[in-house]
């Protein structure tokens, strides 16, 4: 196990020296940002098993902060990033407490009503560009703008907070944070009487939860250099971070960067056969994916292979004792 | 008198929102269980109106039916196919299945239809009236005045036939009434088929005299969550007093504040209703 993390870890970092050219690059680098996306709902959702259909706020506001900076104070972009976890941090504390007196669907339905309304005041706020977004800077001043042509620093800066993030939730998941979102995961209320400060830990959750949302969204302005509220507010962006979380399996650690690994690239191969959101064709295959995930693999694909695994080492198991048996 | 033309525009357009979503009520009171995909469900109405009138040239007797049976043999086979798995099973599977679901019928929408907007030909419920010099439009008063009766026609339903004495044993004790001999799996999917149909009707009527567009359904289905949560969940008369209060909210904000005001305002009070009293302006204490 341990030599197969190395050998995983490897591959991550010696990727880039293998590329025909910055298609792939660039594909690489919207993996591993997807996957701090999902990594970062996971926790909330994943964990503490709060399902929230509206962290698209949290990753508006971390994609706004940079390019508000740049626009309004000329400010390098990369300025933004603690801006966007404040006040998405703020958010939270505002938005949050509430909300979480709010249970299953209730609090789903709540988080979506959320988000929505905050897309329709941004599309309407000049101040932030209404319906057509803000630009990043057009040409790097410094090498502070953290604008680069080729996707290969990209890749490597988001490896660098995917890792952090990661290390992060192995180490929470571990410790009595962990345990208590699981029990919270498994029934509030039974958490509750044995002791479980459920709200707390819920918030605990929340937080970090919605402050690696907000990066993600800041490093995906960074390196687009775009935003409108659309693709930072709007609820497809929420849905994403789901279904890839939801996908590789949600809960689990390295459930939400395969799901990414597969998503991304499947994405990348229908917007190039069927041009770009024109036709929807990739939302098609989303709602597909996701109504049989519902259906047949709740747990995702890392829980199947965890089963299969166990069961090809039954099967094993039983092979290997066959011959005293008889 | 602006104003009053403004409520009573109001008034009906708040009836359709009524008939929709007493069929998310139906569903969430049995089962517990919210349909992220109901405002899909009113879409597909809508496009089967339009299909009807265009390429059949029918009427609206042919086009309203066409859509009420088709959209309850879709929430039969949804229930069946999908729903019936689901139902028992982690929050995230629940939430997954018709959100996925809404995903899928969307896009495809889109992928059929394109992006542009259509509209049924204005000829179908033709001219306005005029009562006391308020001018009412004809298609909004024949969608407003059927989706009343069929509102209504919904909750007698319920409460006056065996059917649905049935449908309510099952959403009280799924298990006594497996005793009684009732099949769970077949009134749930009743209640399935009906939740469907009544949006397939409301989307169909509303075609009449709104315009048709793949994204649609998505500010329909939020608007029926809110309409269901002022209501309280699972009432059907509850959904139809918030239904006709949330048409007048919204047409009075866009009076008032302007048009882009219309959906702010409403979902705002949506959730601070969901913070002050999560269980419905009307509803029952959980």
């Amino acid at each position: 196990m341990f030599r197969f993390g190395i050998i995983v870890c490897a591959a991550f970092l010696l990727y880039p020296f293998f590329l025909p050219d910055d298609f792939y690059g660039r594909m690489a680098a919207e993996v591993l940002l997807a996957a701090i996306g999902a990594s970062a709902w996971n926790i909330l959702g994943g964990y503490a098993g709060q399902i929230s259909v509206g962290h698209a706020v949290f990753f508006g506001i971390g994609a706004y902060a940079p390019l508000l900076i740049f626009t309004k104070f000329g400010l390098p972009p990369v300025v933004g990033v603690p801006v966007g976890i404040l006040v998405s941090t703020a958010v939270t504390v505002v938005i949050g407490l509430p909300t979480f007196r709010l249970t299953g669907h209730y609090f789903s339905m709540a988080t979506i009503a959320v988000a929505e309304l905050i897309r329709l005041v941004i599309s309407n706020w000049d101040y932030v560009g209404a319906a057509t977004g803000l630009m990043g800077p057009a040409v790097a001043r410094t090498w502070l703008d953290l604008s680069f042509r080729s996707p290969i620093p990209y890749y490597y800066i988001f490896l660098a907070v995917l890792a952090c993030l990661l290390l992060l939730t192995w180490h929470l998941q571990r410790s009595r944070m962990g345990y208590y979102w699981r029990a919270i995961r498994a029934g509030e209320r039974p958490a509750r009487s044995l002791g479980v400060p459920v709200v707390r830990y819920k918030l605990y959750a929340l937080l970090l939860s919605a402050g690696f949302t907000s990066v993600a969204g800041s490093l995906y302005s960074l390196m687009v250099g775009f935003i409108d509220p659309e693709s930072g507010f709007g609820i497809l962006k929420s849905v994403e971070l789901i279904i890839i979380a939801a996908l590789g399996g949600a809960g689990s650690l390295f459930g939400p960067l395969v799901g990414a690994m597969i998503l991304v690239p499947l994405q990348t191969m229908t917007n190039s056969l069927y041009g770009g959101g024109g036709s929807g064709f990739t939302y098609i295959i989303y709602g597909g994916i996701i109504v049989l995930l519902a259906r047949y693999e709740p747990g995702g694909l890392l829980d199947l292979w965890h089963r299969m695994m166990s069961r090809r080492a039954h099967r094993a198991d039983v092979a290997a004792a066959k011959p005293h048996a008889s | 008198m602006t104003i009053i033309q403004v409520i009573a525009s109001g008034l009906l357009l708040g009836a359709v929102y009524a008939l929709f979503s007493s069929g998310l009520t139906l569903i969430w009171g049995m089962m517990n269980f919210i349909n992220f995909a109901h405002g899909e469900f009113v879409l597909i109405g809508m496009y089967i109106a339009f299909l009807v009138v265009t390429y059949l040239n029918g009427g609206p007797l042919l086009f309203v039916g066409t859509a009420a049976v088709l959209l309850f043999g879709f929430g039969i086979v949804i229930y069946y196919g999908l729903i019936r798995h689901v139902m028992r099973g982690p929050i995230l599977a629940q939430i997954l299945s018709t959100f996925g679901l809404a995903l899928l019928l969307r896009y495809l929408a889109f992928f059929i239809f394109k992006a542009d907007f259509k509209t049924l030909p204005d000829t179908i419920f033709p001219g306005t009236v005029n009562i006391g010099g308020i001018f009412l439009g004809m298609p909004q008063l024949v969608a407003g005045g059927v989706a009343l009766v069929i509102t209504l026609g919904i909750h007698l339903l319920l409460k006056r036939t065996t059917i649905g004495s049935q449908l309510l044993a099952v959403s009280e004790d799924r298990q006594a009434a497996m005793l009684m001999g009732i099949r769970p799996d077949r009134m749930q999917a009743i209640a399935w088929g009906l939740s469907a149909a009544s949006a397939g009707v409301a989307g169909a009527l509303i075609a009449t005299f709104y315009y048709i567009s793949p994204t649609v359904g998505e500010s329909l289905a939020l608007t029926a969550f809110v309409v269901v949560a002022f209501g309280g969940f699972g009432s059907v008369p509850g959904a139809l007093v918030a239904g006709l209060l949330i048409g007048v909210i919204q047409s009075l904000s866009a009076y008032l504040l302007g048009p882009i005001y219309k959906d702010i305002v409403v979902y705002a009070m949506f959730v601070a209703l969901l913070w002050i009293r999560p269980t419905g302006l009307f509803g029952k204490a959980a």
